[in-house]
């Protein structure tokens, strides 16, 4: 094969991938104000459980229904709901990522990622608590 | 001040090791590098006897090294961070060599070892290019034993040693005393989800797939730097198979194992860490395949370089993405922060051998010598230059969109992951399936050179015309129902689904009619097979799974708090609640959570589910069994699930739990009953009475399973109720850790509650009841139907196979040997893929 045909085979590849990594909608990363703004489009939310606030979830009733509120870095909150089980570990974390929609006040939330301590077995200050718990 | 019940020696033994490792890595680098540069016969033999026995002490002490981890890890000598973290005593002695790769340490450790592995057998194959090849191994191992050094240079650690010691890196008031390891009593240990024989399999395995690629990279230097284009393609394609075979193995291991045991209900998710490495091998495919092509017809050699040099400098961008913490927020698995230095130690070692190498291959790449005349339209080599072209681009796409949180660092934006990732990649991949279907099947028929029109019309015929036919016949029958993503995805997955059919058939017709079954020349053929099996048994397994613990379908539950715009529809209620002894109905299926049992892991339950399938019309019960997942629950809540499923032949039950109840005492506010009962006794209750039938140490039975080093007595209670009905009861009495600890058993279809306090007079015992009226076990799972999943493990296997029978036949091995080889290989995986299911 000529250096010219697999070049321009390359350049006809590499459009192709282009225009198939702009049919990719990415999401963002936002705080719950920008997500407010941004109502029903899918956004990723960096935030912290409220934990004054009522976590709403009974398994006897609807095992797919979770209900608690979410504080962001300045102070925002909003209701975020999440038609899933509870994550055994959400009243431990100390970060969570959730992926979603703002739907009004409410946050429809797809899927949650906890930031726990007791994943971060590098995490020198939970070794040092856990450590000295014993 | 002196601490006592310290052990040192180990760690120091260790660290010296880890030193002297260092150290030879460094004298074994220079002197191959310096016996490759250097002309005088004499000379360089002296140079290179040199540097093998600088290898072979870097290779002893690697050992040690890994021998003084293993001993203080069994040992439980907790002075040791790296013990405290990745080990604890209650971990069964099986776990121990997992929780040694637990940690970045001890895989970097890992990687070393199989560096040493593959380099012993290079010193004595690679001849003439040994000098060259073996100078870029001791790089590489250079760098992955600079990773665990631990030595201060200028106030920053470089690297991170596994012997550092708890109290040198931990602060905490316990430390300031002599006695401060009397305060620790157990380690972290193995974190549950790993705790898995895969765990213990997956991780050598597929690090022998990654350390191996550097070999074929390897082999491109020595002829860059010798000048002898081309000669290196022949000698480095068996390590290629040999790297293909081992490296796409792990990373299905890693499938089978999220699968089997993880609970993300499938094999593969598109994380970036299983993106991280699936890339590599595409771009080592694409490699190996222009190799071939380079080996036949002189043609494709540029690109044979290009391609080997991507896989190794993939390989060590994986490990840039899986090991600096820069996932964090995207993937479920990777490794954590691991600091500043250690980030740029890693970014360093991405580009110390590849870099180099790439500016060889620029330098000489006028040089390398390329066939100007076009290729054939009807020849085998175009169809596999664009077959390989189409595996690298894929390769560009998985990773573009895997680097995300690279671009997100680099230019501070804040892209996230699309809505449906998984989504996202498939719509793209599902047509390369199709092309890649199509190429390899329609390929093997075509000749070098140029191919006979007639010829490949005769031999494509039948298995084109079968598949044809087979598709429609599948497609009346047995459709794939995977409408949520649109007409037009439905069709490409079935187009995949054609090209894969075409593909099986043609490769089986061409052993069966062109080889006549002589499968000593079919390896590529068999791979092509077992690929396109696999990627079948995808499409389908993937395309008609079925979410049965659909609550939506089961009517058993009515939302509460519905949303009043009816939206939230499009998250499936994937959760199923089960109250204990309450029969639900489940898909096909009638489930009831029957009992739960211990195991003799600390905070591991089995629940037992009884799943019946009765037939409507008949009444008779077609399918019987009892699915046991289990879940891991923590002090801290901690929920930690691993799936139960029933295997068919045809198709899989996969259940695991979500949600467990969580006895709440404040709200029960009974009081036990106090009893002394001899054996034999029995105890009248409002509903009927219990009998003491006996009180056992350490039994073996549905309920617990004790070992006699256990210290444990249980209670045999059976249970008559007025209606007619008998249940068995096992509370329990257990000493851990010198602490007495009850266990309850309760019976639930009767509210009554059992407990075993203790030992009275007389051969006495101590059993206390009470009655509630508050009905609170339950369990909340998930469960789903996965068809033809065993296609996904089989091709793989094939595949892997036809790997083996190329490599086998390639070094011309001695027929005995071969067949050795390709059977235990093939009874390897095949016991692993298909049989051992847990």
């Amino acid at each position: 094969m000529k250096t010219s045909s697999i070049i321009i085979l390359v350049v006809i590849a590499a459009a192709i991938g282009a225009l198939l990594m702009y049919s990719v909608d990415f999401s963002t990363y936002d705080t719950i104000g920008s997500a407010k703004e941004k109502q029903g489009q899918y956004v990723h939310l960096i935030a912290k459980l409220d934990k004054s606030k009522p976590i709403q979830y009974d398994a006897l009733k609807d095992p797919n229904y979770l209900s608690f509120y979410a504080v962001d870095s300045l102070g925002n909150s909003t209701q975020v709901i999440y038609r899933n089980t509870k994550p055994a570990e959400l009243e431990q974390s100390e970060r969570v990522v959730l992926k979603g929609k703002m739907e009004g006040n409410v946050f429809e939330c797809n899927d949650i990622l906890l930031k726990c301590p007791s994943k971060y077995k590098d995490d020198k200050k939970q070794l040092e608590k856990t450590v000295t718990q014993y | 001040m002196t601490f006592e019940n310290e052990h040192l020696l180990p760690g120091q033994v260790g660290h010296f090791f880890v030193l002297l490792a260092f150290v030879a890595s460094i004298v074994s680098a220079i002197s191959y590098f310096t016996a490759s540069k250097t002309r005088l016969e004499n000379e360089r033999q002296s140079w290179i006897r040199f540097a093998r026995g600088a290898f072979f002490i870097q290779v002893f002490s690697l050992f040690a090294v890994f021998g003084c981890i293993y001993y203080i890890c069994s040992n439980h000598y907790y002075e040791y961070l790296y013990v405290y973290k990745h080990a604890s005593k209650e971990l069964e002695p099986k776990y121990l060599l997992a929780c040694i790769w637990e940690g970045q340490e001890g895989s970097f450790l890992l990687w070393a070892l199989w560096h040493c592995a593959l380099g012993m057998v290079l010193i004595f194959t690679a001849k003439k290019r040994e000098a060259s090849i073996m100078s870029i191994v001791n790089t590489a191992q250079f760098f992955l034993i600079l990773m665990i050094l631990g030595l201060y240079i200028f106030n920053v650690r470089i690297g991170s040693s596994p012997f550092v010691l708890t109290r040198n890196e931990l602060a905490g008031p316990i430390f300031s005393q002599p006695n401060y390891l009397t305060f620790i009593k157990d380690g972290i240990g193995l974190n549950p989800l790993l705790r898995n024989y895969w765990m213990v399999i997956h991780p050598p395995i597929l690090f022998l797939g990654f350390a191996s690629t550097i070999v074929p990279i390897a082999f491109a230097y020595s002829s860059l730097v010798s000048k002898d284009w081309g000669g290196w393609v022949k000698a480095a394609l068996p390590w290629t198979l040999f790297s293909a075979c081992v490296l796409g193995t792990g990373i299905m291991m890693g499938g089978k194992w999220a699968y089997e045991s993880l609970s993300f209900g499938g094999y593969w998710a598109w994380d970036p860490v299983e993106n991280a490495a699936f890339v590599p091998w595409l771009i080592l495919v694409a490699g190996l395949h222009c190799m071939a092509i380079f080996n036949s017809t002189k043609n494709a050699l540029r690109a044979s370089y290009l391609f080997i040099i991507l896989t190794y400098l993939f390989v060590l961008y994986s490990t840039f993405l899986t090991r600096t913490g820069i996932l964090g927020d995207t993937s479920v698995h990777s490794f954590t922060e691991a600091g500043t230095a250690m980030n740029v130690l890693i970014g360093i070692y991405v580009l110390a051998i590849s870099l180099p190498v790439f500016y060889l291959f620029f330098k000489n790449y006028s040089k390398i010598p390329s066939i100007q005349k076009e290729e054939d339209m009807s020849s085998r080599e175009f169809w596999m230059f664009i077959g390989a072209l189409i595996l690298f681009l894929s390769a560009l796409f998985v990773i573009s969109i895997t680097s995300l949180p690279v671009y997100n660092k680099i230019f501070g934006t804040n892209l996230a992951d699309p809505q449906d990732r998984e989504f996202a990649y498939n719509k793209v991949l599902v047509l390369v399936a199709v092309i890649v279907g199509l190429l390899t099947g329609v390929s093997q028929f075509l000749r070098y050179k140029n191919t006979d029109k007639k010829y490949l019309i005769k031999r494509i015929g039948w298995p084109l015309g079968i598949s044809v036919v087979g598709t429609g016949l599948l497609m009346i029958f047995y459709p794939v129902d995977y409408t949520q993503k649109g007409p037009g995805f439905l069709v490409a997955v079935n187009l995949a689904l054609f090209a894969s059919i075409f593909s099986v058939l043609a490769n089986a017709f061409y052993l069966k009619s062109v080889l006549k079954w002589n499968l000593k020349a079919g390896g590529a053929a068999i791979s092509h097979l077992g690929f396109a099996l696999m990627i079948g048994g995808m499409l389908i397994s993937s395309g008609n799974k079925k979410v049965i613990s659909d609550n939506s379908k089961t009517g058993l539950f009515i939302p509460f708090a519905k949303d009043p715009t009816g939206r939230g529809t499009e998250n499936p209620m994937e959760n199923l609640t089960l109250l204990k002894d309450v029969p639900t109905r489940m898909g096909k299926y009638t489930v009831t959570y029957i009992n739960d049992s211990a195991s003799n892991e600390k905070d591991r339950t089995f629940y037992n589910l009884h799943f019946q399938k009765i037939d409507s019309v008949s009444g008779k019960v077609d399918e019987d069994f009892v699915l046991s997942p289990d879940a891991y629950r923590m002090k801290d809540n901690n929920l930690t699930s691993n799936p139960g499923t029933k295997h068919y032949l045809t198709h899989d039950i996969f259940t695991y739990i979500s949600t467990i109840s969580v006895p709440d005492a404040s709200k029960d506010t009974t009081t036990f009953k106090p009893h002394t009962l001899a054996i034999g006794d029995s105890v009248f209750y409002s509903k009927g009475y219990y009998v003491l039938n006996d009180v056992e140490k350490n039994p073996d039975n549905e309920r617990f399973h004790f070992s006699p080093a256990d210290t444990a007595l249980v209670a045999n209670i059976t249970v008559y109720s007025d209606n007619g009905t008998s249940y068995k009861a096992y509370p329990a009495l257990v000493i851990q850790n010198q602490e007495l600890n009850f266990i309850n058993d309760t019976v639930s279809a009767q509210n009554l509650y059992l407990n075993f306090s203790g030992i009275a007079a007389n051969k006495k015992f101590k059993i206390n009841s009470k009655e509630t009226d508050k009905l609170t076990d339950f369990i909340t799972l998930k469960a789903y139907y996965f068809p033809y999943i065993n296609l996904v493990w089989l091709g793989l296997v094939i595949m892997s196979v036809g790997f083996i029978v190329s490599l086998v036949n390639r070094v011309k091995a001695p027929r005995i040997w071969a067949y050795v080889s390709i059977g235990l290989v093939l009874a390897f995986l095949f016991y692993l893929f298909l049989l051992a299911n847990n």
